[in-house]
């Protein structure tokens, strides 16, 4: 920093009137050195980069990681996400009981407060929640609430593109049934069937608790949201800088290290990485993929990133009743076989994505190594050879994705390999956009391969099986319909402890190795990249920066 | 003269409306779906999108939708972005710095390809005419984000001569690398217009003339053959202050400058129609007005050209 403002004077002497000078220094003010003269351990403040938030900072209108990296630090839920391992840890809730998995009791904490001195309470939780999955207000987590009694009662019930237009299609009811305050810091909750993992589900951000200025004007609650995490939003200046600072009246168990963070809008990713190597940002979390590629960025930033897996996995799959070439499980396995992974990962995505050996991230409660096993191992023979044994397809194969995305490299490469390896034609074909691409899966118009992703809203392993392959799931474009499966993701939700369903979530996972109508592909990793001011910078689960757990040098 | 710039500004109006249809029509009917990416990696709730449809009038036919975004525009009304910011506030907001870099990149071309043009011309073959030819040949050869990066490289980040990026900080120093690079691509066509344009009349009839008279070298240069030489440089520089407006998209991101190039990068990439539109008719304002500057100047610099 120091060095900057000296040669800063140079130049601006050879080059431009004094004025600018002054206007210059004003953008260093960040650079902690001189006025926090207390040298602590703690405190300080750090500039990290931000984009703009997509929506409003309502928790829950958020799912996007602009928004969601703020909503992250501002928010305190009933559970927190330990950031190594994505364990559940107690956070604003005392306990959550349960003795059937179906009726939970929660009771908070007596001592969390939201940023403008009022008390979080039963109904901060009952309402917010009331309101999030009420499907006129149109927000974007309703679905998180589905497991919840009495949710379908608040969605609206007309049909066609806006099922809430036209006379009696209003919902029953504004308030769930299964959600009852009980005293101040005690309520309840009923799910319609067992859910074993309820808990686990609560630290997502969509569960936050709103305080009451929050129903008054959910509009200026937007720019300017009151919330009980450890940091509170100080000022958001659209498309410029949201910065947030320590919320006075927190006294949970994990506040933040700093004082202050601002959240600085990029654009561009280049822009903010070569502000980090530079040291005029402290924080990236968007490397650049030109710099991703043999490691620059490290060497650039001496060693100070650190990358992890996300729960993020890109998947292949196939729907044999539509294209009924590919219905011999043998077939599809060949083809999983044939896709080198390995190198695709290495040369498309720079390291940006890691081989898939399962259909559950390696982020998240409940994961096991390698369950798809030989499957999902490159082995071109033996692809080749069980192509052959089970006959092999008349015509060709196209692999089918959404144009609008960055999806056209490594389709080529990944039909490339099925191509070299089977000695059959296959094409990537693009479908004009995604929502055009989701209409043509769920009438059931595409054949061959289509791609899939999945984000998971909650680090479980159940997340990354019963929304995507349970029989009528909204997701499941494969006809997957597996009596076992289903049998076993009923046992697992009905199971007493998390460890005994996350055994017969394993189990129902292993059934998917053996169909192989849906082939993983990869998991997306995520980066971090910091300056030397600061320590401490790790990803969580959701590859997000911890921000609270980053200290100043 | 007045008559002129009236008749002008009346046939302005229906390049506007034709212009804003026709990027309107193009933005709107282009495939895509706003709510792609607004709700992560996956596809938005119905509700959500029921709402944010209606929100935008996206479920009316094109022309509906033209009609009620123009009755706004006639009011001074742009229409709200997808992120619900008026798009006159952040427009305003975001056209200061544009405009500072705009008019610092067409100052810095100006003076530099003018001033390397006459050199260039009055040594024709010479040194300074051989380094003008080569460096502009290398400048024009440079693709900008090239240019860009590299200087962002070494006097940014390795000298630490200028900041790396410009941020919220737009002032006149911050924008100075910027503002060079931009320049840099017309700077070089400039000069090479300018010293083809002096050294053919440097050849001409009336100069012979003027020196026969017995006039010095700088009056002969400076005031006959330079005014006349200037004509084709300014319009040049008439059209490039539209480019240089319009085509700062690449600067703006690799300097993360907050202009409107940033803006409307950031509008194409979230399919926000409304801003690109809103944000395209004010560059297409800028640019016929910049180019009605330059129709008068004709007059001012030769006298022959007359607008009555």
């Amino acid at each position: 920093m120091r060095r900057v403002r000296r040669s800063l004077t140079l130049a601006s002497a050879l080059l431009v009137a004094s004025a600018a000078l002054a206007a210059c220094g004003g953008d260093d003010d960040d650079g902690g050195g001189g006025q926090s003269e207390s040298g602590e351990q703690t405190g300080g403040e750090i500039t990290v980069r931000g984009c703009n938030p997509e929506n409003p900072l309502v928790p829950g209108n958020t799912a996007e990681t602009c928004g969601g990296n703020v909503l992250d630090v501002t928010t305190a839920k009933l559970i927190k996400y330990a950031t190594e391992d994505a364990a559940p840890q107690n956070d604003i809730a005392e306990s959550i009981e349960t003795e059937d998995n179906q009726n939970f009791t929660v009771t908070l904490k007596d001592d969390y407060m939201f940023s403008d001195g009022t008390q979080v309470t039963a109904s901060s939780f009952v309402d917010a929640w009331n309101y999030n999955a009420y499907g006129p207000n149109g927000y974007q987590s309703s679905y998180f609430f589905a497991p919840i009694a009495g949710y379908a009662d608040l969605q609206c019930t007309g049909d066609g593109e806006d099922p809430c237009a036209g006379q009696g299609s209003q919902p029953k009811a504004e308030e769930m049934s299964g959600l009852e305050v009980v005293d101040d810091l005690t309520f309840t909750i009923q799910t319609t069937e067992q859910v074993s993992n309820l808990p686990v589900r609560l630290g997502y951000t969509a569960f936050a608790p709103y305080p009451e200025s929050f129903f008054e004007d959910p509009e200026a609650f937007g720019t300017m949201p009151v919330s009980a995490g450890p940091y509170m939003v100080e000022e958001f200046t659209q498309n410029e800088q949201i910065v947030v600072t320590k919320n006075p009246e927190y006294s949970g168990e994990f506040p933040g290290n700093l004082d202050r963070i601002t959240f600085r809008v990029y654009n561009d990713a280049s822009a903010a990485y070569a502000d980090v190597v530079a040291g005029n940002l402290d924080v990236t979390d968007d490397i650049p993929v030109n710099v991703l590629q043999d490691d620059i960025w490290l060497s650039d930033l001496q060693d100070r990133g650190t990358e992890r897996e996300q729960g993020v996995i890109s998947t292949m799959g196939m729907d044999p009743t539509v294209d009924k070439r590919l219905d011999d499980p043998a077939l599809r396995t060949a083809i999983s076989m044939a896709i080198d992974r390995e190198t695709i990962t290495e040369q498309i995505f720079a390291g940006a994505a890691a081989p898939a050996d399962g259909w559950v991230s390696p982020v998240v409660d409940g994961y096991v190594e390698g369950q798809c096993g030989d499957n999902c191992t490159y082995d071109p023979e033996a692809a080749k050879a069980m192509w052959e044994e089970a006959g092999g397809i008349q015509g060709g194969l196209t692999l089918t994705y959404n144009a609008d995305s960055d999806h056209g490299p490594w389709t080529e490469a990944v039909c490339n390999s099925i191509r070299q390896a089977l000695d059959v034609e296959c094409n990537p074909r693009p479908v004009v956009d995604f929502a055009t691409f989701l209409t043509q899966l769920g009438d059931k118009e595409i054949d061959g391969l289509f791609r899939q992703g999945w984000q998971m809203d909650y680090p479980s392993i159940e997340n990354f099986l019963v929304p995507l392959y349970s029989k009528g799931a909204s997701s499941n474009y494969y006809s997957f319909d597996n009596a076992d499966f289903e049998r076993l993701n009923r046992e697992a939700a009905a199971a007493p402890s998390v460890e005994e369903a996350n055994l017969l979530y394993q189990e129902a996972e292993r059934l998917l190795a053996e169909d192989m109508r849906i082939i993983p592909l990869w998991f997306t990793t995520g980066q971090v990249g910091w300056s030397d001011r600061v320590s401490g910078v790790e990803l969580n689960a959701f590859g997000v920066p911890d921000y609270a757990a980053i200290s100043l040098n | 003269m007045f008559k002129f710039t009236v008749r002008r500004l009346l046939q302005m109006i229906p390049v506007i409306i034709g212009a804003t249809f026709l990027i309107y029509w193009m933005v709107f009917s282009l495939p895509g779906d706003p709510t792609a990416g607004k709700c992560g990696d996956r596809p938005c709730p119905d509700a959500y999108v029921a709402q944010f449809e209606e929100e935008y009038n996206l479920n009316d036919p094109l022309l509906v939708q033209y009609g009620k975004y123009m009755a706004g525009v006639v009011q001074g009304d742009f229409g709200e972005s997808y992120y619900g910011v008026p798009v006159s506030e952040e427009l305003s907001e975001r056209f200061v710095v544009t405009a500072k870099l705009g008019l610092m990149a067409l100052g810095i071309e100006a003076v530099i390809g003018i001033l390397a043009g006459v050199l260039a011309a009055l040594k024709k073959g010479g040194f300074i005419d051989n380094v003008v030819l080569v460096s502009t040949l290398a400048v024009i050869a440079l693709p900008l984000f090239v240019t860009a990066s590299v200087l962002q490289l070494y006097l940014g980040i390795r000298w630490e001569l200028f900041p790396v990026t410009v941020g919220s900080d737009t002032s006149f120093y911050a924008l100075l690398l910027p503002a060079f690079v931009l320049a840099s691509v017309s700077l070089a066509y400039l000069a090479r217009l300018m010293r083809t344009n002096l050294s053919e009349n440097l050849g001409s009839d009336y100069v012979r003339t003027a020196r026969a008279k017995g006039l010095p070298q700088s009056r002969v240069v400076g005031v006959h053959t330079l005014r006349n030489s200037l004509i084709p440089v300014v319009t040049f520089l008439g059209y490039d202050l539209g480019a240089l407006m319009g085509g700062t998209i690449v600067i703006e991101g690799i300097f993360n400058i907050p202009g409107v190039g940033n803006y409307i990068y950031r509008a194409i990439n979230d399919r926000d129609g409304v801003v690109v539109v809103g944000a395209v008719t004010a560059l297409i304002l800028v640019y016929l007005f910049a180019n009605l500057v330059v129709d008068l100047l004709y007059g001012l610099l030769d006298p022959r050209i007359s607008h009555d």
